[in-house]
């Protein structure tokens, strides 16, 4: 209910996906069980015995249905989560210990609980950080054989309504399922960052989300009033009558917005004075096509590939390669998709706790991308061949990670070659006019961009690594994430130097980074002379409506401006004073 | 009764998903199969078990199995361990 105080409580947290929401809070409890050690009679024991049984193939064939549902909506790297649980579920350790407690005299309930807690306990003495923390999977298959047992309802988001905004304290991959299933309006979680798992489905499903509130959901009750600003990172419990309205007329003006923004889908990417700029957008796996087309991408500036080799048991083979890629680009037809050699390793390889290359001090900067491809050639290979043969389906381009050298540049090239080789021996077709591109993120790639752009046939930027590996700032670390800035005016320049050289050689230059979709720094971007903007999905139709937006003779001179300026301030005024006129 | 000492060589060690590997291949066979790691044993079949060894890179196991296809079970174990888990 709106409150009538003046002042709103308002719970800061992580900006996970953008967007306002207003809504009725619908609070996900964990579950609390209310555990009695009950002594079982000798007679009894043989019926608390079947009762741990039901209990378990319950867990099973929920386990096994989350399993399909998860792998049917979010694919089958989500889906591994639930595998685990399975394996649990089935350890013999687990059921070999309850039965000998329940053969003891003790209620099944209490039995499972123990013998948990005493698995957890073994695991919190662990000293690495990943295998300490398999204790939450743990826990999680106890809380399903428990509420089993107790005819309690695990908790349940089946009867939430669209109007709600879901509030817990975390969320797992099952319940964004659901989220997913019943169009809630945003939600807000105690715990997450802008990576997490739960940011990332937000976004993907353009619901607006915080994460990471600490105690969110200490203080929200199923019924208040909550305003989700998925812009600022904030939320508003019961908010005052003053804030509601200010918050109402906010989402007004979003849906507006977003309708507009539905109209551009077959307008072109071309400033006022008429020059034209490739709009494409990001993928990591086919079942992103459908909506970057829906929002008017002109081809795949940047398809992630890495995301094949997580969450599996056996590296992909040659063929799953060449049957994912040959439906990308089927899909895209006539439009063209640059395919990204895989980048594993650094940030995504640590976040995901998965393939782990041993222990790196300094994953970002060790064995990672085309790196990882060169030590190991015979990964490469399998993925060139995939590549390759898909590239008779469709228009395919190659790009290649963590470019820091020539010397790279030209080994990669070398074991292209000879696999282009191999496959017309064996009589096997592919586009022989394949593109072959770099994506310039290393600083020192950027530097000798003049000899890089001599080798290449197109390149792109990746903002996220060339910003953190030029300002030397780790911008997950949050004491020195406020210096990662994509308008500090070396950042500025290097993108002018790699644009300029990419120009002089002949080739488009784009950018497949965080920068690229954000709208605020596309005019600065269009200035400068990028080419080719390939962001999220989301973000196609704002950039669209910009670049629509502003006059390229304006925002080159604007451009011309800012690259004689040392400091943010002076270079923010510059950008904000680029004129915005819609066509 | 077999054993033999076998060196994690892959670059991740035990994680989850060679220890559920190892798991899914030791249920294969009908023979016990014990591994010790400083003083420290687990069953082989128990995932939960594979997991609290910590074992990360470079340290070394001893298998033991107990059973009709012990022979066979510990070749079967070797040879995932030799494959890095298929990890490269």
């Amino acid at each position: 209910m709106p409150n009538n105080k003046k002042t709103d409580v308002v719970f800061k947290g992580v900006a996970a996906s953008s967007g306002i929401a207003i809504g009725k809070v619908f609070l996900l409890e964990d579950d609390d069980f209310c555990l009695i050690q009950k002594e079982i009679p000798g007679n009894a024991r043989q019926e608390e015995l079947n009762r741990l049984d039901c209990a378990i193939e319950k867990t099973r064939s929920e386990l096994e249905v989350t399993y399909g549902k998860i792998n049917e909506v979010l694919g089958r790297n989500y889906a591994k989560i639930a595998d685990v649980h399975l394996l649990i579920l089935d350890d013999p350790s687990l059921k070999q210990d309850v039965v000998k407690f329940i053969n003891e005299g003790v209620n099944a309930e209490f039995a499972v609980f123990k013998v948990i807690n005493k698995i957890v306990a073994s695991f919190e003495n662990i000293d690495d950080e990943y295998f300490r923390e398999r204790k939450h999977d743990i826990q999680d298959v106890g809380k399903k054989i428990l509420s089993n047992l107790l005819g309690k309802r695990s908790r349940s988001l089946s009867n939430i309504s669209g109007e709600s905004i879901v509030v817990a304290h975390n969320l797992t991959p099952a319940d964004t399922v659901t989220i997913r299933e019943s169009m809630v309006k945003g939600f807000a979680t105690d715990i997450g960052g802008k990576t997490s798992h739960t940011a990332i489905v937000a976004q993907g499903l353009e619901i607006p989300a915080v994460v990471g509130l600490k105690s969110i959901s200490l203080h929200a009750v199923t019924g208040d009033v909550l305003i989700i600003d998925g812009n600022k990172g904030e939320v508003i419990l019961n908010p005052a009558q003053e804030t509601l309205a200010k918050y109402r007329s906010e989402l007004a003006l979003q849906s507006e917005r977003r309708k507009d923004l539905e109209k551009l889908r077959y307008l072109p990417a071309q400033t006022v004075d008429g020059k034209t700029i490739s709009l494409w957008g990001n993928i990591d796996n086919y079942n992103e096509i459908e909506s970057v087309v829906k929002n008017g991408a002109t081809g795949i500036g940047l398809y992630r590939t890495e995301f094949m080799y997580f969450n599996r048991t056996s590296m992909p083979s040659e063929d799953e390669h060449f049957e994912n890629y040959s439906k990308v680009v089927r899909a895209m037809s006539p439009h063209a998709v640059i395919i990204r050699t895989i980048d594993i390793g650094g940030d995504k390889l640590a976040k995901l706790g998965l393939l782990n290359f041993g222990k790196e001090e300094n994953p970002f900067m060790g064995l990672r991308a085309i790196r990882l491809c060169l030590k190991y050639p015979e990964i490469f290979i399998c993925q060139l061949r995939g590549i390759l043969r898909a590239s008779v389906n469709g228009k395919i381009k190659l790009m290649y990670p963590m470019i820091s050298g020539i010397e790279e540049l030209r080994a990669a090239n070398k074991i292209l070659k000879k696999v282009k080789e191999n496959l017309r021996k064996e009589n096997v077709s592919f586009d022989e006019n394949m593109e072959v591109g770099a994506m310039i993120e290393v600083p020192a790639a950027a530097i000798i961009m003049d000899a890089i752009a001599k080798e290449v046939n197109f390149v792109s930027i990746g903002t996220n690594d060339l910003i953190q590996y030029s300002l030397a700032v780790d911008r997950i670390n949050e004491n020195v994430a406020n210096l990662y800035d994509p308008l500090h005016p070396a950042i500025l320049r290097l993108i002018k130097k790699i644009i300029d050289e990419g120009h002089k050689a002949g080739i488009e230059v784009g950018m497949c980074g965080e920068m690229a979709g954000d709208p605020f720094y596309t005019p600065a971007l269009v200035g400068l002379g990028l080419d080719d903007f390939s962001v999220s999905s989301a973000q196609i139709p704002k950039i669209k409506k910009v670049i629509r937006s502003v006059s390229y003779e304006d925002a080159k001179s604007a451009a011309d401006q800012i690259l004689t300026l040392g400091d943010r301030e002076s270079i923010l005024k510059v950008i904000e004073k680029i004129k915005i006129t819609e066509i | 009764m077999k054993e033999k000492d076998i060196t994690v060589v892959n670059k991740m060690g035990l994680h989850a998903r060679p220890a559920a590997m190892l798991v899914q291949t030791a249920a294969k066979f009908s023979s016990s199969i014990k591994i010790l790691k400083d003083d420290f044993e687990v069953d082989s079949k128990s995932i939960m078990g594979v997991m609290t060894l910590a074992a990360g890179p470079g340290s070394t196991l001893k298998f033991t199995a107990d059973g009709p296809d012990e022979s066979e079970a510990l070749s079967a174990i070797e040879k995932l361990f030799i494959a890095g888990f298929m990890e490269d």
